[in-house]
Parts: structure tokens; sequence; C-alpha cells
């Protein structure tokens, strides 16, 4: 039970229940969707920025897993006002924590609240989960691709 | 043995615990708990029979089939096709060339799909595939479709996921081609009045395909009874190898169709003037086939039937009962799939909890359940949910394993709470 708790703390728990920014967002000038074919995660997340690259407005809508939608509740708190080039460097530092490339104890202090989610990385098949709504926020700041897949 | 039988449950009659012996990846700890696999609609766990009959082949016999004169070939050879002999006893074929070799259902079915396609379809035709069809059943007809301007048309199921035979009549037109239908549904566990719809279809000289992958290892089947002209299924799913499957087919069907896949094995003579092909079965099996997996199904096969298929029937029948009672006990909980002819799974929702996040707790719990859209997006479209948690069962499983089931069930609502 232990290590189900690890994964699933209180404060993902929470978010799952009530996620915060959960709503589209008019308005705003970026855009993309995220899928999980393999368990039907599907997410859109809406970016609005300024003219400084700072990030406005940061919201998602969708469904899927606890993981994945507390995962997007909580990088749309995180992220809002930072700056573009700030979200890239955060998506690629959570990235490596999820997958267990870096250390959580390291890897984590910039990211604050985010350190929660250190546990998946024992946990191969949610690291999916974890990461569809950082890869979809990416790819909409990006603009490469509107629609990704985690396959 | 001899006493009355009606006085014993069929939990008394059919011996699962000795089953169960048989199975040696049954006995181990996952995350430190004993496991109870209920993945069996995914694949199935194999017996030490298989797993020792396909080292034997490697370990002595390995050879190519059809080939050689020496000692080691003619017995690869005689060993490949008594495996072919098996299988057409095992589903009741009239002749042994009606049975083909694939690498699973799935090839079978796109075999089906391009060789009856590229002589039988045609622009303004349509092919008839039920709402609870398998990806397998339904992209290779897509595929067709595209490549010839026929037409894919669906029959729809009930919300008990139980297929109205009046609508199913109605689709039923000079148009249509080819009906393709599951036996038993991978999701819903709805068992199809086949026989039944292959009537039907016949009447108005309409040819049926069976996807039979979750039916062989769980109702006892006869492709004669049910006059199916395509029968197909997998080795996996039924205690065999994992890339090999069966393609049965009518003669007559067979005899009338092109090859497949062009290659060493399926010709007559070939000279770069023209090719005379292999009679079936060899017709379609092109290249080096899979032998160990033949050899591997053929071996699970007759595992399967040194039991009564009739007491496997009743033993899953009744372990379905008792979890099916088990879960309708759990509050918010809503099976997916009621039909009254039903075999062993479990499709199930729970309010509030991802069946993503269910899996996750069940497997840290030792419990293997498979969650997701098991390759049945129309289905999840139909309740307009996207995913399930599937429990799904096989004769070597008890009711041990539901508790357990139950009582990781209940760790994840605890989580979730």
């Amino acid at each position: 039970m232990s290590e189900i708790r690890e994964l699933y703390q209180e404060l993902i728990l929470d978010h799952n229940r009530n996620p915060q920014n959960f709503k589209p967002l008019p308005g705003a000038n970026h855009h993309s969707e995220g899928f999980n074919p393999l368990c039907g995660d599907h997410y859109h997340i809406y970016i609005k920025t300024d003219e400084n690259n700072i990030i406005e407005k940061i919201t998602f809508d969708g469904k899927g897993c606890a993981i994945s939608k507390a995962s997007a509740s909580l990088m749309t708190s995180f992220l809002k006002g930072k700056t573009v080039e700030e979200a890239i460097r955060a998506f690629e530092s959570f990235h490596d924590v999820v997958t267990g490339k870096i250390d959580p104890e390291t890897g984590m202090a910039e990211l604050g609240k985010l350190a929660v989610f250190a546990g998946v990385r024992d946990f191969p098949v949610r690291v999916k989960c974890a990461s569809l709504a950082w890869h979809t926020m990416k790819a909409a700041l990006t603009e490469t691709e509107t629609v990704i897949s985690t396959e | 043995m001899n006493t009355d039988i009606k006085t014993q449950t069929p939990t008394d009659i059919f011996n699962a615990a000795k089953a169960r012996l048989d199975f040696p990846a049954l006995h181990q700890e996952v995350h430190g708990r004993p496991l109870v696999y209920l993945d069996n609609a995914a694949t199935t766990h194999k017996p030490a029979s298989v797993i020792e009959a396909v080292n034997r082949f490697y370990q002595r016999d390995n050879s190519n089939v059809h080939r050689g004169v020496h000692y080691l070939s003619q017995k690869a050879t005689g060993q490949y096709e008594r495996a072919r002999e098996t299988v057409k006893r095992f589903i009741n074929a009239s002749d042994q060339s009606e049975i083909i070799f694939t690498r699973g259902a799935t090839e079978s079915v796109n075999l089906i799909a391009q060789t009856y396609g590229r002589n039988f379809i045609r622009a303004g035709d349509e092919i008839l595939i039920s709402e609870m069809e398998h990806h397998s059943n339904i992209v290779p007809w897509q595929i067709l479709c595209e490549q010839t301007g026929a037409t894919l048309k669906i029959i729809p199921f009930t919300d008990s996921g139980e297929i109205d035979l009046n609508v199913y009549q109605k689709l039923l037109n000079p148009q249509v081609k080819l009906v393709g239908i599951v036996h038993l549904s991978n999701t819903l566990g709805t068992i199809n009045p086949v026989t039944e719809m292959v009537k039907m279809a016949h009447a108005q000289e309409i040819p049926v395909l069976i996807d039979g992958a979750q039916s062989v290892a769980h109702i006892p089947v006869d492709v004669q009874a049910i006059d199916a002209d395509f029968f197909v299924f997998s080795g996996h799913k039924v205690f065999g190898p994992t890339g090999i499957g069966v393609l049965y087919g009518k003669l007559d069907w067979l005899k009338q169709l092109p090859p497949y896949q062009g290659g060493g094995d399926m010709i007559h003579s070939v000279t770069f003037e023209k090719t005379i092909y292999a009679d079936v079965p060899h017709k379609f099996e092109a290249g080096t086939p899979n032998i160990a997996g033949a050899i591997g199904l053929g071996a699970a096969l007759e595992y399967l039937t040194s039991w009564s298929m009739d007491e496997i029937v009743r033993y899953e029948d009744d372990l379905l009962r008792y979890a099916t009672a088990k879960l309708r006990n759990v509050e918010g909980l809503s099976i997916i799939g009621e039909a009254q002819a039903k075999a062993g799974v479990l499709s199930f929702a729970l309010e509030d909890i991802h069946p993503h996040d269910i899996g996750t707790i069940l497997d840290m719990e030792g419990v293997a359940v498979r969650t997701g859209h098991h390759c049945t997006q129309p289905i999840m479209d139909h309740y307009q949910i996207p995913a399930t948690t599937r429990a799904s069962l096989a004769f070597y499983n008890n009711r041990a394993d539901i508790d357990a089931l139950m009582q990781a069930l209940q760790k994840a609502i605890e989580v979730f709470r």
C-alpha cells in the first residue's frame, strides 16, 4: 500500500478531484490536443501569451486518469506567469524527473509542488500519464504539431 | 465421480486446482503478492505440455518443413501437419486442407479481406460487421473498402450488449458481399448467436466470417454446426504460443481465392513466364511457417481436449456469476456488457476512478487485469466512456482469484475516497 501512496499522494488526489484551470480559454493564442491511445487519455491545452512571451493564462480540459489530470492541473498552475522559455525548461526538468533521468531531489527544486510526481518514475507505464499534459503544452507553444500522441 | 452430479456445484465437478498446477507461470509472486491472473482475454498462460512441445521441437527436431528428404525435415513436416489435423478435429472442420496456419486471428482476417476482396468485392458492395468487433475485424475491412470503393455497414448492439437480430435482418441485402461477426466479445463477454446469424446471411447467399479469437478457449466450437464460411482464431488465447493462428475456410471458398502472399512453399512450379500455385492450404502459407508455434498450438488443443469443454463452460459460468454478484455489490460500479448469453469477461466502470488508476493499484496487489479500450473503441463510444477495467477468466481461475480482485478493488476505492 505504501508504494501506492507514494504514487497517489494527497496533492495528486486533490487535484484529480478538484482540478485547477479546468476549462477552455477563449482568446487563447496557443492550443494543442494530446492523446494517449493506450488508455484513452485526451486533453486540450489552451495558452494565452502576451507580447513579452509571458504565459498570461493557461487552462486545460479533457478526460483521463488521476495522474494525467492532476499533472495537467498542477502544470497549468505552475506555468502561469512564466515565460515560454521557462516553460520549455520546466518541461525538460519534469520529463527528466519522471523518467528517472535525474534525481528528484535536485531536479525538483525548481519544480516546487510538481515534486509529487517523482513517484511516477517507479511506475514506467504511468510516465506517459504524467507527461501527457506537458508534451501537449510544449506542442502548443512550439506549434510543431497541433495534435500529439504518446504512441 | 459416480455420485449424483446434480447435487454438486460446477466447482466440485471441475478440478480447477488440478488444472492450475499445469500452468507454471501462474505460480509466482508479483510485487510480493501471489499472482492473480485475470487478463485471459488478452492472452492465456501456457500449460507445461505446450512449453515442453515447443522446447522439444527446437532441442531435437528442428528442421524446415515440406522441403528436405532428410530425417529431421520429415519429422518436422509430420509434426506440423499433425498439428493441422489436431486443429481440424478441435473445431470439427471437414477436411484438413481447410486449416491454414497464420500469425494469428488478425492475419487471418486480413488474409480473407485481401483475397476474398480481390475476387469478390467491387465498388458499391457492402461489408457488414457488428458494432462490437475488435479492431482486427474492423480495420482490414476499412482498408478493403478504401481499395475497392465498397462500403462498411455496422450492425448495432443494444445497451445490454446484444445484437438485435431484427436490425441485422434489415441490413442484409443483395449488396452485402460478406458478414463479419465476433463469436465472443473480448470487451462485453457477449456470446453472439452466430449459428442463427450465419443462417440468416446464407438465406441471401452471403458468406460469413466468424472471429473466434475469444471463443475457442471458452465455449465448444464446431465450424460445421455453425456453418461458418470462414472462422479465425489465435493460438495464444487458447493456451498456445504467440505468433501462430488459424484461418478455417470452407474448401469451396478457399479454392476460389487467390494467394495472399507470394513466396516459397506456396507454389507448384515457378518459371519467369508462369507460376503455378500449390493447392490449399499451402497456397496460403508462403515462406517458412511458424513450425514450433503450430506444434505448440497442437499441444495446447490436445491439452484442452483432455478436459471436458462442457465442464469448462459450466465452471467458468459459475465463476462469472460469482464475480458478477460481487461486483454488483460495489457502490458506483457499473458492469459494461450484460448479455443473457455471456462468457467470463467482466468489464466495468467505477464512478470517479479512471480504469488506468484501478489497473495500477490492482497490479500492486498482484492482480493482473486489462484497462483501456481493449481494441474496441466503437464499444467505448457506444457507452460514452474512455475505457473500462476488464477481468477475464480462464478455467484455471477460481473463487479465491475473484476474492483477491474484490479486495484489491476495495483498496483502490479507499485510495480515491
